[in-house]
Order: C-alpha cells, then structure tokens, then sequence
C-alpha cells in the first residue's frame, strides 16, 4: 500500500440515505482538506449524524461514493480505523467502570496509540481517572468519549454533536481540546447545530438542510455572501407588511422570526433611522429593537427561511 | 506515542469482570442466592428418621370407648401419629391435609383418605394392620425387616447437583443476555465497532469473563453441600469441572443467542425468561424430570438442562466416569454449538 499523497482527508459524492419515511441524506457531496477543522452546520434532522456515521464506516450509504485518507471502507476497514478517532452522538460509556480503565481498554485496540494517562492530563481528566464514568458530569463524560477517540492517536477526528447539552464552561473547554488537535496537524471533522460553535472552531463550514448542503464556505466569506453584515430585528405595531420594508434603503431579504421582523441589512445608519422614521409616520409605535452582526444563523434564516433552533 | 503493548482481550476480559463484581445485584444472584436455596431446602428435607403419619380417629364424646380403644391400638403403630377429632373436625382436617387418614372405630371400621396421596395409603395399611392385631389377628408367617440406608439416595443429594444445573444455566444466560444487550441499548457496541477492536474478541471476552466465575461458583454450592449436609461427590471432580465448563458454555451461547438481535434489556429478559422456566420446571432441579408423562420425556430429555442435571447427578451421586455421561455431554455440545453458530450469524452490531 502506498501512502496517499492526497490533500484530501474525506471525500464523498452523491451520498443517499433513505429510511423507511424519510430521504435522510439526499445527493451530499462534502471535501475536507488534511488539517482543517470542518463542520456540517444544520438543524436537528438536517441528515448531520447520518452523513457522519456513513462516512465513519458504520452506516452503509443507498447511493453515492465515500473516499477516506485515500482508501474506502470496502478497501480495508481495519487499517482505516486504526487511523481515525471517533465520537458519536450521545455514547454512554459502560458505568461501572473508571475513567482511567474506559481510556486504558479503548487504547488497547489500536496498535499505535498514546498513553492514556497522557490523554487524560490533556484532557483536564486526571482528577477524575479513579472515578466511575456513570458518576460524571455531561462535560466530563463528552470529554471522556473525546479521550476514547484520541487514544489511538488519530489523523481524522470525527465528532458528532460535540457540546450539545453542556454548560458553556465545559463546551469552551471542549472548542480548546478540538482546537489543540488541529494545531497539531489533526484533521477535523465535527457536525452542530450551534452557529457559534461553527463559527470560533471551524477553517469551513457546510450548510446542511435535507439532506442536502446548501452552502459551502469559510464562515467569513459564508456571511458575507448575505450581502448584509448587520442584522436588525424588531417588532412594532401595528405590524409593517413586507413590501413596505422590502421599500426601504439597504433591506433586501426581510424574514419573519416569532413576533419579530429580522432585516439583514449593509449598515444600519442607514437603514435604522428610515425604518424608525416610517413606524412613526404609519401612526405605530415601536415594540423592540435590537442589531447585531450578521452570523451563520442569519444565513441560514435567509436561505432556508427556518432558524437553525426550530429544525 | 506509545507502542506499548495493550491485550485487547485481557482488557475487554477484565473489564468485563470488572462490571460483574461491582454489580452487588449480580453477584448475589450468582454466588448467595444458590447457596441460601440449598441450606434452606437442605433443612427442610433433612432426613430425620422415618416420618410419623399424623391421622385422625373420630370421638363422638369424650368418653367414646370404642374411639380410645382404636387410639391405643394406633399409637401402638410405629409410622403413624394419632389424634382424637370431633366427626366435623376429623373431616376438616383430613380436607385441609393436616392428617391423612381418618379412622373411625365402628365396628365396621370405616377409613377415609385420599387414594392420591401415597401417604393416605401408607397410613391406611398400617391403621388397618394396628386395628386387626388389636382385634385378636396373628401372622400366618414369620417376616424380618432389614433396613437400609444409602448414601447419595437422600432429597439433598438429589437437590444440590439440580441446584449447580440451575445455576449455571442462570448464570451463562443472564450475564451474556445482559451485558451483550445493554451495550447495544447503550449504543456502546456501536462505539466499539466504530474501533479497529476485533468481534469476535468483544464476544470471546464476554464469556471468558463468565467463565472466570465458574470455579468459585461450582465450588461454593459443592462446598456447601459436602459441609453442611456430607453431599459427596464420588465421580471424579475434573470429570466434575470439565461438566460444568461444558454446561456453563452451552448456556453462554443460549445467552448470546437471545442477546443477538435484542435491542432492550426488557426484550432479552422477556427471552431469557421464556428460556429458563420450561427447564427449571421440566428439567429435574427440584424433583425428578421422570415424574412427567412418557410421551413427553423425549423433549425432557433432549433439553440442555436435563442433560446437565442428569451428568452432574451421574458424577456426584452414582460416580459414573466420562463413558456414563458422554451422551449427555454430547447433548450440551450440541446445543453450545448449534446457539453460537446462529448467534454469530445473525449479531447486530448497532
């Protein structure tokens, strides 16, 4: 076997996964470089983990080719898993058993690896090594499950859902561990539904929604494909109808969220005194306001019409 | 980076083992549970010399001569225990089972018993016999009894090679069910699989990690019972061991048969009680499988449990060696194979 000179750490094209009621993953292509932190970005039930776990060699896709550090998983499974760390979506780790003996029997299955005790100090979990898993708390136990994926010493790192549920202390010291991996010529490839967290940690982002990326980029030039940096979101009443704002100076895509308008805007010393100034002359008054710089979310608001939360 | 050498079987074994000891439910199941079973039917079928049949004569006063007349007749009966009732009472307590015989004086005498209790019947022929000497009747011919007790043929005997059949069907099936299931439920087998770790370690490493707790096992319940209650085991004891691997096998891959595809703990129980009871009832733990209907004794007798029970009784109580037993042995190969073959077939992973 020669070593693959490829830049490409995962490839896939023309993915489909259908279930019995659903089209989970419909035509996903997806490239992630060697060394870049890559997230799929989606709402629940997006086809994020199935996506995933097809390229993690653990669901068979319908339809479509999968390509890992140069080799498939018809190729030569076992060899690829001894190259890649895995986490999945809400493991549960055998409870009875410590920390340190849960790192201890993951390292043991990978013939190259690092010292578990190693990991554990990397991972902020050396006081905990004596402690039975089912006695962790949610960042502990997701720290655990990385621990496990890194053991074996990775070059591709996948993390499914990494800080769902946890407090923000624990998910920043998640975002560090993910970020140290990367610093050190690790591969990443990571699936949330937290804008923010793809956002701060990830070189590229992929927009999933139905199976299906709809938008592919750094999160930079992903944002400024709105053509709005600003967003400004408010609530008035009587309530203003949509061609009015679409009238308005530097308002292009107005979209309904709750009660609220959300304007993606160019600048909002343009936009905001015309867009108080014509609530005022319509004889309404202003229930809130409030701006903030246009992030994933916006995108995703504007391309979907859905926010990421509400899936 | 380290290259050191990690076993994947010696840590997927010893955690395993790990699992089990510190799960105080399992370990009383397996260890306390069995031995307490044995010292408590132990007692209460100790022998004792031979019983004395309660049975009951009727009084219709206190003074009833007739009645006194038969009391002393039957208490003279070595087997039998007599006791005076008033005629409802005598009734009762023959219908409730308090006696199991009850006399009245006549003449004619008139006995009421239930011809289904071999006790009824016992204790109406030694009535019968009392009442007639009693009456004046001799022997026409001079018997001598010669009594008799052998070793092995008391319920203890018979109970403590039941119970080790029981328990270890119990636990290979449980502990494989269980463990194989939970981490499938847990979706840790998912995870497992999602590392270059080989399955069929996973898989020998769950039995490896029962069998460790074998020879404890064995020796506890065949401690107890050589202790408490002198149960010797006259066959040889590896003939004894190599039995109990075998058997112990044979229900790990009934254990990892209903593991297979169960994808809550709830189902596999619901499969491993479906299992277990027919054996426990069928297959002679408490009292013998012969007991049962010809027609069925076929089944009985092709069922790993009978199988099981009848080598471990061979051994302990008869002494048979490997040639008495090896149709029983061939019995639970064939199920430890046939179990394992499917189980592997049909696995899943996720």
């Amino acid at each position: 076997m020669t070593p693959e000179r490829t830049d490409i750490a995962v490839r896939c094209q023309g993915l489909v996964k259908r279930y019995a009621d659903v089209t989970a993953v419909n035509g996903l292509d997806l490239e992630v470089r060697r060394g870049e932190c890559f997230g799929l970005l989606g709402p629940n039930g997006a086809g994020k983990t199935t996506t995933i776990e097809i390229l993690e060699g653990l669901t068979e896709a319908d339809a479509g080719e999968v390509e890992i550090l140069g080799t498939s998983w018809s190729r030569d499974a076992m060899a690829l898993r001894e190259r890649l760390g895995i986490s999945l979506q809400e493991t549960q780790l055998t409870e009875k058993l410590t920390v340190a003996e849960t790192v201890r029997l993951f390292r043991s299955f990978y013939r190259e690896g690092r010292e578990p005790d190693e990991v554990l100090s990397r991972l902020a979990l050396d006081e905990k090594r004596d402690s039975r898993v089912g006695k962790l708390s949610g960042g502990q136990k997701q720290r655990l499950a990385v621990a496990c994926a890194l053991v074996g010493d990775p070059e591709v790192l996948f993390l499914d859902e990494p800080t769902t549920g946890l407090d923000p202390q624990s998910r920043l010291q998640l975002w560090q561990i993910v970020m140290d991996f990367r610093a050190q010529g690790g591969t990443v490839l990571l699936t949330t539904h937290y804008m923010d967290e793809a956002e701060r940690l990830c070189d590229r982002v992929a927009i999933v929604d139905r199976g299906k990326v709809i938008a592919l980029g750094t999160p930079p030039d992903l944002i400024s494909s709105l053509h709005a940096a600003n967003v400004i979101e408010f609530a008035s009443e009587p309530e203003i109808d949509e061609a009015t704002l679409r009238a308005l100076p530097g308002v292009t895509e107005p979209h309904k969220r709750g009660p609220n308008w959300s304007l993606p805007v160019g600048s909002l010393a343009e936009t905001v005194p015309v867009l108080l100034d014509q609530i005022e002359r319509s004889g309404g008054k202003l229930v809130n306001l409030s701006t903030h710089r246009a992030t994933l979310e916006d995108l995703f608001v504007s391309l979907t019409g859905r926010a990421l939360r509400e899936g | 980076m380290s290259s050191r050498r990690y076993s994947p079987l010696f840590e997927l074994t010893s955690t395993r083992m790990k699992e089990f000891l510190r799960e105080p439910e399992a370990l009383f199941w397996v260890f306390a549970f069995p031995m307490l079973l044995a010292i408590a039917l132990g007692l209460a079928f100790r022998a004792k010399g031979p019983d004395q049949i309660p049975v009951g004569v009727v009084a219709v006063s206190e003074a009833d001569p007739a009645a006194g007349r038969a009391m002393d007749a039957l208490k003279r009966a070595p087997g039998l225990l007599p006791r005076r009732f008033a005629p409802t009472e005598g009734r009762e307590a023959l219908r409730t089972g308090r006696i199991s015989l009850l006399v009245e004086a006549g003449p004619p005498a008139v006995f009421h018993f239930d011809e289904t209790r071999p006790d009824s019947r016992v204790a109406r022929l030694e009535a019968e016999d009392a009442l007639q000497r009693a009456g004046g009747r001799r022997d026409v011919m001079a018997v001598r009894a010669e009594k008799v007790t052998a070793k092995g043929s008391r319920y203890i005997d018979f109970l403590i090679p039941g119970l080790l059949g029981m328990n270890l069907m119990g636990t290979g099936i449980w502990s494989l069910a269980f463990s194989v299931t939970t981490a499938r439920s847990r979706r840790i087998l998912k995870r497992l699989v999602a590392t270059p770790m080989h399955r069929s370690q996973y898989l020998l490493a769950q039995i490896l990690g029962r069998l460790v707790f074998l020879v404890p096992e064995v020796a506890v319940l065949v401690g107890v019972g050589w202790l408490l209650f002198g149960v010797e085991v006259r066959g040889s004891i590896l003939l004894l061991l190599v039995t109990c691997l075998l058997g112990a096998m044979s229900f790990c891959g009934m254990g990892l048969l209903i593991a297979s595809r169960a994808t809550t703990v709830e189902g596999a129980s619901g499969l491993a009680n479906l299992v277990l009871m027919p054996m426990w009832i069928l297959s002679g733990v408490f009292f013998s499988s012969e007991r049962f209907p010809d027609v069925v004794q076929p089944i009985i007798k092709a069922l790993p449990l009978t199988a099981l029970n009848q080598a471990l009784r061979g051994i302990m109580t008869e002494g048979r060696g490997l040639a008495g037993v090896a149709p029983q042995l061939a019995i639970l190969a064939a199920w430890g194979l046939t179990s394992f073959a499917v189980a592997l077939k049909i696995f899943r992973w996720r």
